[in-house]
């Protein structure tokens, strides 16, 4: 493990006295500009000396550019336009930021970051502003404010945990997303999560698996699962026909543990005989457009899915275990590529595999031995996107019950973590937000302390050994940086991890250990 | 003087009112193009509608959110209320078309709690204010106008304890001094100290507003987060400077059907 400074564990978290300045320096790297172009975003390059990296600069005019974007976004979001007037700076949400939490930094406190862009807006969109800025902490747009922007609006994960506290809605998600769209229209663009989008356009998917890759891959699972269980359990790619387009992100092709998830979702599919395909075109359920805040990217990616929907002619979408790829699916799919009237609509548009698992699990479909998990005492860890962003099934608050309802039907032991850190109150992870990247590890090493401290005290209190979740970006964040809080990467596991486990299929044979 | 606290008083009144409706229709005006509820939310309009009350009336998620904040906000916004019923008498005409409103008004009850309310106001304001002061966190994110909204506050507070405690106004004279206002027939303001300080006062406040944080008025009304139904998968949300999108967005070229779609795994 590379060295980071891990903060102290307390007993509960405790509240730090905001500091100014502490993790000013840490900023992700910036987007090249032709990566930025390939977004309709700009770029500009200086490489005075050769002998030194080059550097990505803002472009000519770009204050008049900010401020112009600032005015349109303004113009086309009303949750940016309210949200820039609505504060009263009363603190609700100053010890809400996980964040904040793990590195005390001023500008980590959700109004602090919020102000960071308001007090440009009052600036330049406001009588009080215009004319008494100092009175109201107005300030005149310099190339050091972009600066804090851009360290501090890429140390929010967008998780939404303080618009549940605010007595406005205000949702910090919107500001940072509104500011990463302004960054990028000046040459600041972020690197990982442009990138990645642009390999998404070209090749398909986050990690640029390439199609024969990817085939590659899943006839690679299929051995696996037929030399460990001796049953056919198939992975089928671009199945014209089948009745389900499963579409997940493309880390269950390749990481631990979220490819026991995916193993998981086939074994489900082979179980309960339904006809399903994984698609070439949609390899990817991760939809990074979310992350810069841009309609346009956003939807560029999600039409991926109902072109790939249309091809293959399945008659339902279903999505794998991923965070923010839910609250897109959940929440924007049918906004940016709808109307579905195409498909099925005795079912959900699109529906998650946890309503999938669930509803065969109830039914009986499934036959399960729930000691086969009788080695873990599970916990549950809501993904902020999913538990704030989205739903699940019909009644408000399915996305709390439901992934539970799953592990508690193959698993006997399972507890949940303090009530201030679950549900609705969840702490991020730490890596959402598009922060999942090597260059802001300080920040994600630190991050993660709420939801740390939480699962060492339900590791003391309850005897808890793994921790399931739903969310790709979590499961990386985890095993990555849960180690640093003496954890090892195998306690975190996929719900159908779980279910993998626990199912047993027709003609199974268990190898014998 | 009375001339120029009547036209201080109705610049106010106007300035807060057109203010507030622009403010208010340019956030009516300003689309939401996604659907962004925090979950969990209301199914139905109806859920929304309570969802909002309970942010409206009880501060639900500030009592959530930090007890000692919510218990000075939410003191002083319910004694603000009161004190406020306990003002209509002055402005309401018993002839007028709001006439039938007086018995009411004049209702001991609403005039007593009305009355005491200004403790309640106190109370919550230096709460409030103290706050700003001893939490670092609050401190550091506080703007010098953060501070004269609550010592504006409190005076208006102060000086109408003042008439109501120490120094009594004669009141009919105020209502005489209002009506005339209201029907542009300037009357005499009665002579008193305190009571201009405190109507100078509120002009300020009724100047500042639309121009202020106190947008939080309309604000808590229009927040995409608090106010939308939770029914994206089934009704399609779209907002008109989205619908071009619609349009164009199948001819990206990644979109484009290949040749012969491979049939990868037979």
């Amino acid at each position: 493990m590379a060295d980071y400074e891990v903060p102290e564990v307390k007993e509960y978290a405790v509240v730090p006295l905001p500091k100014d300045g502490v993790m000013d320096h840490l900023k992700p790297f910036v987007a090249k500009p032709e990566f930025q172009e390939a977004l309709n975003y700009v770029g500009k390059k200086e490489h005075p000396d050769p002998k030194e990296m080059p550097t990505y600069v803002l472009v000519d005019g770009w204050k008049e550019k900010a401020i112009d974007k600032m005015g349109d976004l303004l113009g086309r979001y009303r949750s940016l336009q309210v949200f820039m007037d609505s504060c009263v700076k009363c603190g609700a949400c100053t010890d809400k930021c996980h964040y904040f939490l793990g590195t005390g930094d001023a500008k980590n406190m959700p109004v602090a970051r919020q102000d960071l862009l308001r007090s440009v807006y009052r600036r330049y969109f406001t009588f009080a502003g215009k004319y008494f800025p100092k009175l109201v902490g107005a300030k005149d747009l310099t190339e050091e404010v972009v600066d804090d922007w851009y360290s501090y609006f890429h140390q929010c994960s967008e998780c939404r945990r303080c618009a549940v506290f605010c007595p406005y809605g205000i949702d910090t998600a919107e500001v940072t997303m509104a500011a990463r769209e302004i960054m990028a229209h000046i040459g600041k663009g972020m690197k990982y999560s442009n990138e990645i989008i642009g390999k998404v356009f070209t090749i398909g998917n986050n990690l640029g698996l390439p199609e024969k890759a990817l085939a590659n891959v899943l006839e690679g699972l299929e051995e696996d699962v037929e030399y460990d269980i001796e049953v056919d359990v198939k992975f089928p790619l671009d199945q014209k026909g089948a009745d389900i387009l499963l579409v997940t992100p493309s880390a269950d092709f390749f990481a631990e543990p979220h490819i026991d998830g995916l193993i998981g979702y086939a074994k489900v599919f082979h179980a309960t005989n339904t006809s399903w395909t994984l698609s070439s075109v949609a390899s990817e359920a991760a939809n990074f457009g979310l992350f810069i805040g841009s309609y346009e990217n956003m939807q560029r990616i999600s039409m991926r899915i109902r072109e790939a929907a249309l091809q293959l002619g399945v008659k339902r979408i279903v999505y794998g275990e991923c965070g923010h790829a839910w609250r897109v699916g959940y929440s924007f799919l049918n906004t940016l590529a709808g109307p579905f009237d195409f498909l099925d609509q005795n079912y959900p548009i699109p529906q998650h595999i946890c309503e999938f698992t669930l509803d065969k699990l109830e039914k009986g479909e499934l036959n399960i031995d729930k000691s086969r998990n009788d080695d873990m005492t599970l916990t549950f860890h809501d993904s902020c996107n999913v538990a704030r962003g989205s739903g699940m099934g019909p009644e408000p608050g399915g996305q709390f019950r439901i992934p539970r309802a799953v592990i508690k039907a193959v698993c006997n032991n399972y507890v949940d973590m303090e009530k201030d850190t679950i549900h609705d109150a969840t702490f991020c992870c730490g890596g959402g937000g598009g922060l999942l990247t090597d260059d802001l590890m300080d920040l994600r090493v630190k991050g993660i302390l709420p939801r740390a401290t939480a699962l060492i005290n339900a590791k003391e209190e309850h005897g808890v050994t793994h921790m399931a979740a739903i969310c790709a970006i979590c499961k990386s964040q985890f095993t990555k940086v849960l180690p640093y809080y003496g954890f090892t990467m195998d306690q975190i596991v996929s719900v159908h991890q779980l279910v993998s486990n626990a199912i047993i299929l027709e003609g199974q044979v268990d190898p014998e250990d | 003087m009375s001339t120029l606290i009547a036209v201080l008083l109705t610049l106010a009144t106007l300035v807060m009112i057109v203010g507030l409706a622009r403010k208010a229709r340019q956030y009516r005006a300003t689309p939401a193009p996604l659907k962004i509820p925090v979950t969990p939310a209301p199914k139905t309009t109806g859920g929304v509608v309570l969802r909002l009350a309970k942010e409206v009336v009880l501060f639900a998620s500030l009592f959530r959110s930090n007890k000692w904040t919510w218990m000075f906000g939410w003191i002083f916004h319910v004694s603000l209320a009161l004190a406020f019923v306990r003002h209509l008498r002055y402005v309401v005409d018993p002839d007028g078309l709001l006439g039938f409103m007086m018995p009411m008004l004049n209702l001991w009850v609403v005039q007593t709690a009305g009355q005491y309310a200004v403790f309640g106001m106190a109370f919550g304001l230096a709460g409030l204010l103290a706050r700003r002061f001893l939490v670092a966190r609050v401190r550091y994110i506080s703007a010098p106008s953060d501070y004269l909204m609550l010592i504006l506050l409190l005076a208006i507070t102060l000086s109408g304890f003042v008439m109501s405690f120490i120094s009594y106004v004669d009141i009919t004279g105020v209502k005489v001094f209002m009506l005339g206002i209201l029907n542009f027939d300037l009357q005499a303001l009665p002579e008193s100290t305190a009571l201009v300080v405190h109507l100078v006062l509120v002009a300020i406040l009724g100047f500042v507003l639309p121009i202020s944080k106190l947008l939080h008025i309309p604000g808590v009304f229009y927040a995409p987060t608090r106010n939308q139904v939770d029914n994206p998968r089934e009704k399609r949300h779209i907002v008109d400077w989205a619908k071009p999108l619609d349009e164009t967005r199948g001819n990206y070229p990644e979109l484009q059907p290949k040749e012969a779609t491979e049939e990868t795994k037979a």
